[in-house]
């Protein structure tokens, strides 16, 4: 790690003798050079975490991720943060997982504090069918290893004394499922420290250097066409979320995704009354408080294809009637921001990360709703994947083939509201 | 939000509609001579485009009619609305200039 100054409490003290004017800058801003050994299309946390593994896993590091924009400018620094595993079926379990693991040795690891608070996450039921579904999900994840259990509605009005567990509610509240080792991380850290980690091992990071064509040679990928030149390479990834389908069809390739907005807001801020996540999969919202204080809501996508990252109105009415009966203590806050982001969705809601069918380029996207989560453990099978030319076991099962061989991995009930 | 001109009840809020997804994906005449890869491509594979796109919308809250919409995906500007198996707006102009 040349030249990269090592954060600690040292270096901070260090540093506060000189008034914090002397920090260096976190990561190069280098020229583009002609040619690389891998190019990572798309600067979010998944396009960044795959450049740290080719480096730190695999000693690939004459890499170049380009960025059309600003580091973690996409989704990554427009997500709720909710990080958990919790997922129903194998293929899913075992991929998320690896990456609540990855979380958990990453401050660590990068040397930059993630900010991953452990505070649990709750899935509400409202009606029979909701527990029973939710029981029998719990059972499978522990099954798998994943720690997950059930609680009933005193459990739950314990953990978050502002819910409206009344059995005269609009949507009372019969139970839930909880993992506690779920919570949130710092988006931003995320992308900023793996950024400053993939630099230090020699990553090229080319920021404002959008990609706007895929050079093949026969069937095999040559290099990118950008608005900063030709780069030329003979392994390219593709890793741009909202603009999958975008960046497949300029070599020619047809994707089972659908883009669309999603929407989450954040209100003014005040003193801590929720310490956990809470999130409703029926009525479509999900509730954590920031640091700062801030109540931090997400709402459900627009029904139709858009590259707006605004999203409608209608759809934040609707979350907001939802939560308001679910939390009769917010009605009087003010909602402070709102915003959307581009997500790609998969018709199984399962991301496709894997090989196209053009030499040389692959694919990491439709993480759709919930991706975030998901952002070491998907840069580190795409790093193997890319690498070795094969898919890791990990992520063998999510390969663009399902939708022909009809394996799919159908995560619409697990991805309980929008993620 | 969008404001969607139903032909047949007129412009009314977003929230009356629902969005069936990309427009002219023809039903395979013969679904069981198609190969596995051809009937992904029928069932799930979809242009998706950023820009002008043609979708299905249905009138779910009205009075329950299909029909076409051209939209731009970037800036959500609807600019046509067509009815079930009439030709896309760009055909249909390009039809008319013939005739002249
Ligand atoms: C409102 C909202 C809430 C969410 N909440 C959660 C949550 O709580 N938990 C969770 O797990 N997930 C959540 N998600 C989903 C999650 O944010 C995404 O799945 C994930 O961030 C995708 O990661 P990424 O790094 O690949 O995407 P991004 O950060 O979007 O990165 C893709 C990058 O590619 C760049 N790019 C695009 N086109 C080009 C081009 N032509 N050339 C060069 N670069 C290009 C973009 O500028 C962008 O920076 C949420 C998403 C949204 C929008
Ligand atoms: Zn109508």
């Amino acid at each position: 790690m040349k030249g990269m100054t090592r954060y600690s409490i040292f270096s901070l003290v260090r540093n506060a003798i000189g008034y914090h004017e002397g920090w260096p800058r976190a990561w190069r801003s280098p020229e583009p050079r002609e040619t690389y050994d891998v190019i990572v299309i798309g600067g979010g946390g998944h396009g960044l975490a795959t450049a740290y593994y080719l480096a730190k896993e695999h000693g690939i590091t004459n890499v170049a991720v380009l960025e059309k924009s600003w580091l973690g400018g996409g989704n990554t620094g427009r997500n709720t943060t909710i990080v958990r595993s919790n997922y129903l079926w194998d293929e899913s379990a075992a991929l998320y997982e690896k990456s609540l693991q990855l979380f958990e040795g990453m401050t660590p690891d990068i040397n930059f504090n993630i900010m991953l608070s452990q505070r649990g996450v709750i899935n509400l039921a409202h009606n029979l069918h909701d527990l029973r579904e939710l029981t029998r999900r719990v059972g499978a994840i522990r099954l798998n290893g994943i720690d997950s259990e059930v609680l009933n509605t005193q459990q739950v009005k314990a953990m978050v004394p502002i819910l409206n567990c009344q059995p005269d509610a609009r949507y009372p509240v019969l139970g839930a499922s909880l993992q506690r080792r779920a919570g949130v991380a710092r988006h931003d850290a995320i992308a900023w420290g793996l950024a400053r980690a993939a630099d230090a091992r020699g990553v090229d990071i080319i920021q404002n250097c959008e990609v706007t064509g895929i050079l093949r040679d026969g069937g095999r990928v040559t290099g990118v066409e950008t608005t900063r030149g030709t780069i030329r390479a003979p392994k390219v990834g593709i890793v741009v979320a909202g603009h999958t389908s975008v960046l497949a069809a300029m070599a020619g390739i047809r994707l089972p995704i659908q883009s669309h907005p999603l929407q989450a807001m954040v209100s003014e801020p005040v003193k801590p009354v929720i310490d956990t996540v809470v999130m409703s999969g029926a009525v479509h919202v999900y509730v954590s408080q920031s640091d700062r204080g801030e109540l931090l809501l997400g709402a459900g996508i627009d029904g139709f294809n858009s590259y707006a990252p605004r999203g409608s109105l209608p759809v934040i009415e609707q979350q907001m009637a939802a939560c308001l009966e679910l939390f009769p203590i917010f009605s009087r806050l003010r909602v402070m921001r709102t915003w959307g982001g581009i997500v790609d969705v998969c018709p199984d809601a399962s991301p496709i990360i894997g090989k196209t069918p053009v030499e040389g380029l692959y694919i990491n996207g439709g993480w759709g709703t919930g991706g975030f989560k998901a952002t070491p453990g998907s840069g580190w099978v795409f790093a193997h994947t890319m690498a070795q030319d094969r898919p890791h076991p990990l992520n063998e099962p999510f390969a663009l083939e399902r939708f022909t061989t009809g394996a799919l991995i159908d995560e619409h009930g697990a991805a309980a509201v929008a993620h | 939000m969008l404001l969607i001109s139903c032909p047949w009840c007129g412009a009314r809020d977003e929230t009356e509609f629902s969005c069936g997804g990309e427009a002219h994906i023809a039903r395979p005449a013969d679904p069981n001579a198609l190969s596995d890869a051809e009937w992904a491509d029928y069932l799930f594979m979809r242009k998706n485009t950023r820009g002008p796109y043609l979708e299905r919308w249905v009138h779910t809250a009205g009075c329950r009619r299909w029909f076409n919409v051209a939209r731009d995906t970037v800036t959500n500007e609807i600019t046509a609305v067509y009815k079930m198996g009439a030709k896309p707006p760009r055909a249909r102009a390009k039809a008319s200039r013939r005739k002249r």
